[in-house]
């Protein structure tokens, strides 16, 4: 059953580009850019234990790095991803070092420092990063293919993702993601378990800073021009959103959030089409009406459900299925 | 060097800084007491500062009724916010409280947007605008009063706490909870006073920076974020640390603004404080008046 | 004289200027049950952070074998063979049964990040073998009814067990026991010092235990090490240790107050 219903969906993601609208593939293809950045996230903040506010940054980073090996250091688009990952990710096991010193609060509080830092150095290098006036982002070519519009760019997208998924469903179910889970949960029973928890943190921050970074890259390459402004505060805030809608700790739970919350505003912006009759100005206070939903859902899910839509979803399946005992998920929660 | 810049640079620090610090106090009263990090204290700022607006030219109330208005609004806010929101989450992971705040904050913001807009709302002239002479420096006399106004109610706050019950009582809260509820105190309701004082503390700086920009808008919120490095500076528990930490991120980032920003172009005052703060985390993370932590298994 | 599992060496900890341990020394023989008893605040668990590297004593040495201790940190400390369980329970409450005690299996597997999210092989093999691992301690200590339970929904004896499981899969040399029997009804006590004593003589692991339960501590144990007030004031078998003055006065004392 459940193979099924998966196998149906993976069909209708691979055939999308044939029937789907230009406005369809875009909302796909941020969708799907969406999932490989929170999953990101959720490696560090739900399964680790690690609160960060500096995911936009590290979507800058990534976008950045992607822009400029892209346009200056002549490297091939399709190369430029991974790189701009692991760009990403030394700089993001940089700002972990202090996280062993750092819990909670404190944490959150660098990872903001990290943000506005990262947001100044960027305005400021403009040899690399173009400065306030930004980059613009060529498509990436191979063989004669080019991926110039959400239509090409989908399967990447498509591929890049369900990798990043496949990959944060194995760790979690293995030793090393045991370990991550491990310190969130008991950071001195781990470490009396043997856990070095300074690496196991330092490798959440890179791995996190990987998948983050592949997304600003992505992200980048799909939006064709990138600016300082293209990273506010507020991304890391809704990214976050998405970890908690989605579920802390939880892989299932990352496409859910990240989903769900990338179509929301879609959703929003129908009704409000749709309502343009009766209230003119509605239109105009579609970002507002965003923010007011996403900050409600938040407050709504930490305090009658902190594990969010994962949990809700696993509840509905062991409902439908009851007589069939499900295998429980390996991230934990 | 030009001597009465580097004056003017000083007071605009120090009066900026002081509303920083009336800010950090806010948020040191709700760190110490539920152990909660507020990342909505900017938002409780505009709150205040829209409210007392709205009374004054939607009302067209005279400033005297429209100031303890505002303050009522937003004591009740406070209480309101603590009961609804954050008491349910009293033992859920520091995760879970800080981005409930950070959740708040955006309901705060996006609520008071949807009502006043995005626009910047001209703020009645509650001084009057000639400058008076300090020495060889004009200082605009909002300036003076708004300092004035922040000593006093510091110097209140630290009576409050020294000598009334309800002061003495959550000061016993903050120190040890289990203790002060053997001494009959309710703990519940220290967290909802504390969650009141900040919301007022704070109202009252939105008001007067509002009264010393001449307008308000939604820019006024960075200033909640603007009180983490002063928070981080002063010690997370300490409400004189905040008052020091306030004034001196406050002068900091006016003096970077006024002799960095024209070398490099602008933007070093927005981020100097955040350069402070991650210098003070690497060297002291329980900042200059904290109190270490030591943790035992 | 072959070497001690453990020696302790005039071991000083304190916290702010208050002492916890003044100048603590002892031996633990290889293969021995060692219990630490004493009256509340004497210093016992003090000593067991101690020597798995939780606390850094401000004076003192720990030699584990032949190897000295008092610098590393605890998963150093893991790694040369030392587990431990916790006077609170310390387990991680949002995994399963299973989950929790495969982490007791850290130090056995050598899996990667990269090969364990791209499910090489050599990761699926090394899973296989950490499992199977578990599923014999989980039999030893009869937790198969709950095998795939959440923790933090078991009840505390069960949870103290599943702590006791979590210690064991990593094949100690040393165990550390903080109070196993504590808030136990009588049953789990049996089921407990059957697993401790199984533990001890089937796979000779060295065990250092705190417990207030004098009937079970003068039962089972080798050697009796009594502190109080972070001293040392006897030390030697059971039927040496119960009729030493010292240790009658201090017991005594506690009660008066």
């Amino acid at each position: 059953m459940r193979r099924v219903a998966s196998g149906v969906t993976l069909a209708a993601l691979v055939l999308l580009p044939f029937f789907g609208s230009n406005y369809a593939l875009d909302v796909a293809n941020r969708c799907g850019i969406a999932v490989i950045g929170v999953l990101g996230l959720n490696i560090l903040t739900g399964f680790t234990g690690l609160i960060s506010l500096g995911n936009a940054a590290f979507m800058a980073i990534g976008g950045f790095s992607a822009a400029f090996l892209i346009t200056k250091a002549g490297v091939n688009g399709f190369a430029a991803i991974p790189a701009a990952g692991a760009i990403a990710a030394l700089l993001g096991m940089i700002v972990g070092v202090p996280s062993l010193r750092l819990k909670g609060l404190y944490l959150a509080m660098a990872t903001l420092a990290a943000h506005f830092i990262v947001e100044f150095t960027v305005v400021k290098w403009e040899s690399v990063t173009g400065g306030v006036s930004g980059m613009s982002v060529p498509a990436p070519a191979l063989f004669g293919v080019v991926l110039d519009n959400d239509r090409k760019l989908f399967g990447l997208v498509l591929l890049l993702a369900l990798a990043a998924l496949l990959f944060a469903r194995n760790l979690f179910r293995a030793r090393p993601g045991r370990a991550l889970i491990a310190v969130r949960d008991h950071e001195t029973a781990a470490a009396v378990m043997g856990i070095d928890v300074f690496r196991a943190k330092i490798s959440a921050f890179g791995l996190s800073a990987f998948f983050v970074g592949v997304a600003g890259a992505l992200a980048a390459i799909q939006s064709r021009i990138i600016s300082p402004e293209s990273y506010p505060l507020s991304l890391a805030i809704d990214a976050l959103s998405m970890v908690i809608i989605g579920g802390m700790g939880s892989v299932a739970g990352s496409v859910l959030g990240a989903v769900g919350l990338t179509l929301l505003p879609e959703g929003l912006r129908a009704a409000t089409n749709a309502l343009s009759g009766q209230w003119p100005d509605l239109i105009s206070k579609l970002s507002i009406l965003k923010e007011l939903v996403f900050s409600i859902l938040i407050i709504v899910f930490l305090i009658f459900e902190p594990h969010g839509l994962a949990a809700l979803w696993r509840r509905a399946v062991r409902k439908r299925h009851a007589t069939t005992q499900q295998q429980p998920e390996g991230g934990g929660k | 060097m030009d001597f009465t810049f580097l004056l003017q640079l000083l007071i605009n620090g120090l009066v900026v800084g002081s509303i920083y610090a009336l800010v950090a106090t806010g948020f040191v009263i709700i760190h110490k007491s539920t152990g909660a990090l507020n990342l909505a204290q900017g938002e409780f700022l505009m709150v205040g500062a829209y409210v007392c607006l709205y009374a004054m030219t939607t009302f067209r109330l005279p400033f005297a009724a429209a100031f303890p208005l505002t303050l009522a609004f937003t004591a009740l806010l406070g209480v309101l916010i603590e009961r609804v929101v954050l008491r349910p989450l009293l033992g859920s992971p520091v995760i879970s409280v800080i981005m409930v705040t950070l959740g708040l904050a955006g309901l705060l913001r996006s609520g008071l947007q949807f009502f006043f807009g995005t626009d910047t709302r001209a703020f009645p002239e509650l001084f009057p605008s000639a400058p008076v002479m300090l020495g060889v420096v004009p200082v605009s006399q909002g300036y003076i009063w708004s300092v004035a106004g922040v000593t006093v109610l510091l110097t209140a706050l630290g009576l409050f706490f020294r000598y009334s019950r309800a002061g003495l009582a959550l000061r016993a809260t903050a120190s040890n909870q289990q203790t002060a509820l053997s001494m009959g105190i309710s703990v519940k309701r220290m967290f909802a006073l504390s969650w009141c004082i900040a919301a007022v503390v704070s109202a009252i700086g939105g008001v007067l920076l509002g009264a010393i920009r001449g307008g308000i808008d939604m820019s006024l919120g960075h200033m909640g974020l603007k009180v983490l490095p002063v928070v981080i500076l002063g010690g997370l528990d300490s409400v004189p640390g905040a008052i020091v930490g306030g004034l001196f991120i406050g002068v900091v980032e006016n003096l970077t603004g006024g002799y960095l920003d024209p070398l490099l172009g602008g933007g070093v005052k927005e981020v100097v404080p955040y350069i402070v703060l991650v210098l003070i985390l690497m060297v002291r993370p329980s900042g200059l008046f904290g109190r270490k932590k030591v943790d035992r298994v | 004289m072959t070497a001690m599992a453990l020696s302790i060496r005039d071991l000083f900890l304190s916290f702010g200027g208050v002492s916890a341990l003044s100048g603590v020394s002892f031996d633990v023989r290889p293969g021995e049950i060692f219990a630490i008893i004493g009256p509340n605040g004497a210093g016992k668990s003090s000593m067991l952070n101690c020597i798995s590297g939780l606390y850094r004593p401000q004076r003192g040495t720990i030699a584990f074998g032949e190897t000295p201790v008092t610098g590393l940190p605890p998963h150093r400390r893991a790694r040369l063979g030392i587990a431990r369980s916790f006077q609170n329970i310390a387990l991680f409450k949002e995994m399963s049964v299973v989950d929790n005690i495969l982490v007791g299996r850290h130090l056995h597997a050598r899996t990667r990040l990269l090969s364990a999210g791209f499910s090489l092989p050599s990761a699926r093999i090394s899973e296989k073998a950490q499992r199977a691992k578990v599923d014999e301690v989980v039999a030893f200590l009869g937790l198969g009814a709950v095998r795939d339970e959440p923790v933090g929904t078991l009840a505390y004896g069960v949870q103290k067990r599943v702590e006791l499981a979590r210690a064991l899969a990593s094949e100690p040399k040393l165990l550390l026991l903080d109070e196993p029997m504590a808030g136990m009804n009588s049953g789990e006590r049996d089921d407990m010092v059957r697993a401790i004593l199984e533990t001890n003589a089937a796979h000779g692991v060295t065990i250092v235990m705190i417990e207030h339960d004098m009937g079970i501590v003068m039962d089972i144990s080798d050697t009796v090490c009594v502190l109080d007030f972070g001293r040392r004031i006897a030390l030697g078998s059971p039927s040496e240790v119960r009729d030493d003055p010292h240790v009658i006065k201090a017991y005594l004392g506690e009660e008066d107050d």
